[in-house]
């Protein structure tokens, strides 16, 4: 699979959730923060983006803790991000 | 590409859409023995279905008495009339059913100390024919969507149900004499175009919410279901009826729940004026969401909105107890921080009236088959969720109907065909000459467009020209020159180019193929609201005001009817709604008060 193909799968997995928050928020972070990452938290994004959005969600509004350290970072990156 | 080079899959059945309802149909048929699809644009459990909190409503009377005639008393009045009575009566006297086989699927219900399930009261829903509220909605804490999704597919999973996850169907295919025999669908992995060759077609995609530039649902919401049948000559059923939230963030859409203002939260306009005293001086900030949702608009029209284009009003929490909020409320301020940038212990969330809900779609009976102007069921092509008007939910949807709906019209449209397969009356026809020109015309036309107008800003643009032209409250200049808009949209939706033309994970020519549908919503919607010159539940007209004649703006003598739009010349028909319910007796027209 090469980039476009990888970033396009992405995108339709960030952006066509089953809620309107989920897709808000990892839509704009792919645009804005997902081009500056390492390779190591853009990983983790992956996995993250592979969540249900009930798993995602408790983990960016920090009722549940992230199990790995990289995962953390790119979660309190999402966390950040303010959708305008 | 020509139809020689579509590979042709054959099922029994295929189902397009894995939400409550085309999981809830799949079970009948996978169970039933019927090879049987099902085409996701997403996985299963990430259809929008997962957002519904609130319940599923059944008269179960597991902590009050309750009885489906009482249920069925409140459907009837909450779709001020226009919902169909045969409909109605078998949506809720098959709910207790259906919510304890959905139990015994896995779902994991609130039980109370006795063990049963646990009931709790929603707007709209009473006891003794409107009498007082009852406790009818089952909920599993507040993700009840989620959970039903969840016990449902783990259910097809065990019969073996075959999924085709992220494809998009695009076409219906039908044969002259008007028999659907299958879709033709894209696979995104591979950009490849398939046709599903079946006996039978369910329709279980959907809504169509992102109409609106304001919306509660989230964006796979772009009403495909509908537009494909539009294409294929089928009637769109009550168009004009959308509920609206009174409270999603502005700009953003999400949907802020009704408990802020419980908890004591009060809307403001520029004026800094709890402006709800002047609509509504007893309710106030909590009366019903169009009383609510009208007087937002109306501040906002009256040039008392706030912001920079006075575009919204403000949901003022600020002078509840930061211990509250925090206590009472911790989703909200999270949900302001992120969506509003703005965090309401300090100041107060900017919000608007949101599409929330559609009550019309692809007419079909109470046996979730879907029927032609003329009533008579179009064969081999069934529907059921919120792509799909039975009518229960008439002009207006009491809260936690919908998932009773994907339940109770899912099973009946999957026994629909399983009986329909077993006497033959629908078999696998020939494929006929050309059954895939149209779709692959229109794939082409994208492929080669140039000069052509840009996806995102074309289908902004419909998006704002519905919420500002057929929104909350409507105006006549407003809804004739919407019309005229839309015409001019649809004029650019037909000429939209993409620069991506790769076949692999092509998410741009999927955007176009899904704006293909909006527009056709969006058009139906808009047509059929300037038609209607009547006010009734979700369609409020400014030229048809509260009267003693017509109470609420509601005309019987001339709008106790369906309408049908069709696209063909964009024209409207209309058909008397159903009275007759089953075995009761008819529940006579009366003005809607609560
Ligand atoms: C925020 C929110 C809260 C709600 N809360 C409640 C509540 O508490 N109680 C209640 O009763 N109702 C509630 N509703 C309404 C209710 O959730 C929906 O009406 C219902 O879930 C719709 O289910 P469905 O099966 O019709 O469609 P969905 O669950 O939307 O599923 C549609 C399916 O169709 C598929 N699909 C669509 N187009 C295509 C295509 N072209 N090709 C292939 N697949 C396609 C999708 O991938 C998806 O699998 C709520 C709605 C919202 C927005």
């Amino acid at each position: 699979m090469d980039e476009r193909e990888r970033i396009n799968r992405l995108r339709w997995r960030c952006t066509r959730r089953a809620m309107l928050e989920m897709d808000l928020l990892l839509g704009e972070f792919l645009e804005r923060i997902f081009p500056t990452l390492a390779p190591a938290q853009a990983e983790a994004f992956i996995v993250l983006a592979d969540m249900e959005d009930l798993e995602l969600w408790p983990l960016i509004n920090g009722s549940r803790e992230c199990a790995d350290p990289v995962q953390a970072e790119v979660v309190a990156l999402l966390r950040d991000v303010r959708v305008k | 590409m020509s139809n020689s080079s579509i590979s042709v899959r054959k099922f029994d059945a295929v189902i397009v859409g894995a939400g409550g309802s085309g999981l809830r149909a799949a079970i009948q048929l996978s169970e039933g023995g019927l090879k049987t699809a099902v085409l996701s644009k997403v996985f299963p459990t990430r259809s929008h279905t997962v957002a519904a909190q609130g319940g599923v409503s059944a008269s179960l009377g597991n902590s009050e008495e309750d009885h489906w005639h009482w249920h069925m008393y409140d459907t009837v009045k909450g779709s001020d009339w226009l919902g169909d009575q045969d409909a109605i009566e078998y949506m809720c006297r098959k709910a207790p059913e259906v919510v304890v086989e959905l139990e015994h699927f896995g779902m994991p219900f609130d039980r109370t100390d006795e063990g049963k399930i646990y009931q709790r009261p929603f707007g709209g829903h009473m006891s003794n024919f409107g009498e007082k509220p009852v406790r009818r909605a089952c909920a599993a804490a507040d993700r009840t969507g989620h959970a039903m999704l969840h016990a449902l597919y783990q259910r097809n999973v065990r019969a073996n149900t075959q999924f085709f996850v992220e494809w998009m169907a695009l076409d219906l295919i039908r044969d002259e004499s008007g028999q659907v025999l299958g879709v033709i669908a894209l696979e995104m992995e591979t950009g490849e175009v398939v046709a599903f060759h079946a006996k039978a077609t369910i329709f279980a995609t959907g809504g169509a919410g992102r109409i609106y530039y304001s919306s509660t649902n989230a964006f796979i919401n772009t009403g495909d279901g509908l537009g494909m049948a539009a294409r294929a000559g089928i009637a769109l059923e009550d168009m004009e009826f959308w509920q609206f939230h009174p409270t999603g963030v502005a700009g953003a859409g999400v949907l802020i729940t009704e408990g802020v203002r419980g908890e004591g939260g009060i809307l403001r306009n520029s004026d800094n004026e709890r402006f709800m005293e002047r609509y509504a001086p007893n309710a106030k900030d909590l009366a019903s969401r169009d009383v609510v949702s009208r007087a937002m608009v109306t501040e906002i029209n009256e040039g008392r909105g706030c912001g920079p284009n006075k575009d919204f009003v403000l949901l003022d929490i600020t002078h509840l107890d930061p211990a509250t909020i925090m206590k009472r409320l911790p989703g909200i301020r999270e949900i302001s921080i992120q969506f509003a940038g703005i965090d309401p212990i300090q100041a107060p969330i900017p919000v608007v009236p949101t599409c929330h809900y559609q009550m019309g779609g692809i007419p079909t009976n109470f046996k979730g088959q879907v029927v032609a102007a003329d009533g008579v069921p179009v064969k081999g092509f069934y529907a059921a969720g919120e792509v799909a008007c039975a009518s229960v939910h008439g002009a207006n949807r009491l809260g936690t109907n919908s998932l009773l709906d994907l339940l109770v019209f899912g099973k009946s449209s999957g026994d629909s065909v399983i009986e329909d397969v077993a006497s033959g009356e629908v078999m696998h026809q020939d494929l006929p000459a050309g059954f895939a020109d149209r779709t692959l015309a229109r794939l082409n036309r994208l492929n080669t467009q140039t000069g052509g107008s840009n996806v995102n800003e074309t289908r902004l643009e419909l998006q704002r020209t519905m919420q500002k032209h057929c929104g909350v409250f409507r105006f006549k200049d407003m809804l004739v020159e919407g019309v005229a808009k839309i015409v001019e949209i649809e004029k650019e939706v037909a000429r939209t180019e993409i620069k991506d033309k790769s076949q692999v994970w092509n998410t741009a020519r999927v955007e176009a193929l899904e704006l293909d549908n909006l527009i056709e919503v969006a058009k139906a919607t808009l047509v059929s609201a300037e038609a209607r010159k009547e006010s009734r539940g979700a369609h409020v007209r400014d030229d048809a005001p509260d009267t003693p004649e017509n109470p609420n703006g509601r005309d019987d003598a001339n709008w106790h009817k369906h309408t049908l739009w069709q696209r063909e010349g964009s024209s409207l028909s209309y058909k008397p709604v159903t009275m007759t319910p089953l075995t009761v007796e008819s529940i006579a027209l009366k003005t809607r008060s609560y």
